[in-house]
């Protein structure tokens, strides 16, 4: 069973050290926009939730690339970008349901999450353990599932 | 050139140094331009960055003698080579600039995300010159520099200036650092607000702000942060991470917020109560950082690269609707960051008041409108003593200033920052409003600036912490608590105080330059333990001593400001009632601050003359002759 991110944002502070650290492995050098993970903050709410690729099994990236320049690493289970087969078209941007594709201003091409081959930098930067690598485990799903069942039907009156 | 055009004064050559962007954006509010200037390079090496270089840049640039509301005055917002890193609570930046309320320079540090951002758009400096014929907000986006106009956000609070320069914007990530109607209405303690829960509090930095008519400063920088040397900088960021990890200090940060102190100055009666009158408070429990918690925190929220996370925000809960605001034109909201411990003395203890609903609200006004909370409810608790001996009567005042009166406290802040009634009065600040009252002695401070929540009778030294710092009463250049409860000195006593005090005054001055925050010295990260870092980062390799030198430099550069501005060593005093009157009852019952004692040894340990100036031979050992 290959590992996940596993994001709690309930214990996300919003120091930004991920993104700070996601920047460094990108480009060398402590700059926030071009992190491949984001802190959404919501402030008003006192929330911030930490987003990034879910290296979806059905990756919908994958199947809409033209020429298949995004990859399974067979290690981790990341969907990789082949930067010599990207030709920028940026349709992956486009399919991603979570808006985790981005590109690079500078060479058109796509930049995604790749989990730093199985030691994300996001995860060893944490200070208060919000993102975890994780054995992906499902076990958390029972309740969570429970749980959006009820917030439902509590919203639409029972 | 037309007004928002950058000028190319600045070669893209890039630097063999790190750390530093080495580029000042110097913005003419007058004619609405703006330049980028090269910062020289020995110059960022003799001050390290920040507060240093500021005072650095002000002493060139502003005659001392400047009225500080006027045009020739200068606003620098300053952030030094470890803002925007990832070395543990690397935010902060510094407004540097001659103080309304102090007359004196002022150095005031705020958190939160403004000072990276704009390290990440590519400047360590703004520096602010001239006024605005009208009012006007500051947008920097990387190379993109404008002057624009703010009339539609001025006279609204900060919330709102905040939200309202995100929608007109409309850029993702944009970090704003504004005022609130108090600037604008020039109230000596107006605060500079930035991420709308973070400050640069004291002194009236944001009163400056308010006579350039300048809103605001919107930033968004898409750039990065350079470092020298990779590997040994993240070395040093992980050992000391390490280290901060598991220590005490930010333990209790992290689960009680800065109000946890509430329960030790308690316990060592030097918690100042009804203006200084008393030393405990015996509704301190409503107001203790366990109170808060229990029954108030929403979560935690950190600074930029924090790994403390001592901000809390907190639930208003009734406090939202239960005490009328005639002015405030705001819908209120139901969540706010803090109270920390000062903002929990100052509007709490200070004025008597111990219900935590009315001091959220308080504080939670005081944000957006854009005031200092301590000089807030520290001259609000003067004006109550004032009320309590008859100087103020019911003629004077709208309602009684009654100490303990809850409604006195929300309605005199709001009236405060509108100027409105003896709202005005208290705008000036307690020196101001006592020596017009006639009683100058109600005033608890220095230089014009009111004291923070440590009572110099329970902690002897802060007696000469307060009369030495640079910009009047403040607690955070040399926080002698610390020593003064761990059983280094006994608290009562004065030996080794001055010189104690002396050399953490560098200390921390240095610290401020660098742009981290001086929670992680409590955390079990002190300045010593990060010179690897500033030196791994910034490509100058530096020792602790040399780092400690910059702070010596950096606080007699200060110095020098306050003396060519006309200050004395009469300046450096305390008021009557902490020198004179000691408590009845307490454990700091007896005791009476002894600044005779140690000043004069203060000033020797400094290397000043017995006036307190500098010698030659100090100036010329710390390159400053």
């Amino acid at each position: 069973m290959s590992k996940v991110l596993n994001i709690l944002p309930e214990k996300c502070t919003g120091c930004m050290q991920c993104e700070l650290a996601c920047s460094w492995v990108q480009t060398g050098t402590f700059q926030p926009s071009k992190s491949l993970i984001r802190v959404n903050v919501f402030d008003e709410q006192a929330s911030y939730a930490p987003y990034t690729c879910l290296q979806c099994d059905e990756a919908w990236c994958m199947t809409a690339c033209p020429t298949n320049a995004i990859a399974t690493d067979r290690a981790t289970g990341a969907k990789l970008v082949i930067d010599q087969l990207c030709i920028g078209c940026h349709l992956c941007t486009i399919a991603c349901p979570f808006g985790t594709v981005f590109t690079l201003p500078e060479s058109d091409k796509a930049s995604k999450c790749h989990l730093c081959g199985g030691a994300p930098a996001c995860a060893t930067s944490c200070p208060t353990d919000a993102i975890e690598y994780v054995e992906a485990d499902q076990s958390w799903f029972g309740p969570w599932a429970a749980k959006v069942t009820e917030n439902y039907v509590n919203a639409v009156g029972g | 050139m037309n007004p928002g055009e950058v000028e190319a004064g600045f070669s893209k050559k890039e630097m063999d140094m790190g750390g530093w962007t080495g580029k000042i954006l110097r913005v003419n509010l007058t004619t609405g331009t703006a330049v980028v200037e090269a910062i020289p390079e020995s110059w960022m090496k003799d001050y390290i960055g920040g507060r240093g270089l500021a005072a650095k840049y002000l002493l060139d640039e502003v005659d001392p003698k400047v009225d500080p509301l006027s045009p020739e005055n200068k606003l620098i917002f300053a952030t030094g080579p470890l803002t925007g890193t990832p070395v543990p609570c690397g935010a902060r930046y510094m407004v540097v600039t001659k103080g309304a309320l102090t007359n004196a320079i002022t150095t005031s540090n705020s958190g939160g995300h403004w000072g990276p951002e704009l390290k990440f758009a590519g400047y360590d400096f703004v520096i602010c010159e001239g006024k605005a014929p009208r009012p006007s907000y500051i947008f920097i986006y990387d190379d993109r520099v404008e002057v624009r106009d703010a009339s539609q956000y001025w006279g609204k609070g900060v919330n709102d200036t905040e939200d309202g320069l995100r929608d007109e914007l409309g850029i993702p990530g944009l970090r704003v650092a504004c005022i609130g109607p108090a600037g604008e209405n020039l109230v000596k303690f107006a605060c500079i607000m930035n991420d709308k829960h973070r400050a640069a509090g004291r002194s009236g930095v944001g009163t400056v702000m308010g006579s350039k008519n300048l809103k605001a400063i919107a930033v968004r920088g898409t750039g990065g942060v350079n470092i020298a040397d990779p590997e040994a900088f993240m070395k040093g960021v992980w050992r000391m991470r390490a280290e901060m990890k598991d220590s005490p200090g930010r333990k209790s940060f992290a689960e009680l917020g800065t109000a946890a102190t509430i329960d030790m100055t308690q316990a060592m009666g030097g918690l100042p109560t009804r203006n200084f009158q008393q030393g405990q408070f015996e509704l301190y429990e409503n107001l203790n950082g366990n109170t808060i918690r229990e029954t108030r925190l929403v979560a935690n929220k950190a600074c930029f690269a924090c790994t403390i996370a001592c901000g809390r925000v907190s639930q208003l809960g009734d406090a939202a609707d239960k005490f009328l605001v005639n002015m405030h034109p705001r819908n209120w909201r139901h969540a706010g960051e803090g109270p920390e411990y000062e903002t929990a003395w100052a509007l709490g203890a200070d004025t008597g008041v111990g219900d935590l609903d009315a001091v959220l609200k308080a504080n939670w006004l005081c944000n957006d409108l854009g005031m200092d909370p301590i000089s807030m409810g520290a001259t609000l608790a003067a004006a109550m003593e004032l009320y309590q001996d008859g100087t103020i009567t019911d003629q004077h005042v709208e309602l009684p200033l009654n100490f303990g009166s809850s409604e006195a406290l929300i309605r005199m802040t709001e009236a405060t920052a509108y100027r409105e009634g003896f709202g005005n009065e208290l705008a000036e600040g307690s020196k101001r409003m006592g020596e017009k009252l006639g009683n100058p002695d109600v005033h608890m401070g220095t230089k014009g600036q009111e004291y923070p929540a440590y009572d110099p009778r329970g902690f002897q030294g802060m007696g000469v912490a307060y009369a030495t710092c640079n910009r009047g009463g403040c607690h955070l250049r040399a926080w002698t608590p610390g020593p003064e409860t761990t059983g280094v000195f006994d608290p009562h006593e004065t030996a080794g105080k001055a010189e104690w005090v002396a050399a953490e005054q560098n200390r921390t001055t240095a610290h401020d330059n660098t742009g981290v925050c001086l929670f992680v010295g409590a955390a079990n990260g002190p300045l010593e333990k990060f010179v690897d870092c500033i030196s791994a980062a910034t490509g100058v390799s530096y020792s602790y001593d040399d780092v400690l030198r910059i702070g010596e430099r950096t606080w007699n550069i200060e110095r020098l400001f306050n003396l060519r501005a006309g200050l004395t060593k009469a300046d450096d005093s305390l008021p009557k009632r902490l020198l004179k009157e000691a408590h009845k009852a307490g454990p700091s019952a007896g005791v009476t601050v002894d600044l005779n004692a140690m000043l004069p040894v203060y000033y020797s340990e400094r290397g000043w003359d017995p006036e307190g100036v500098p010698t030659a031979s100090k100036l010329a050992e710390l390159g400053l002759a």
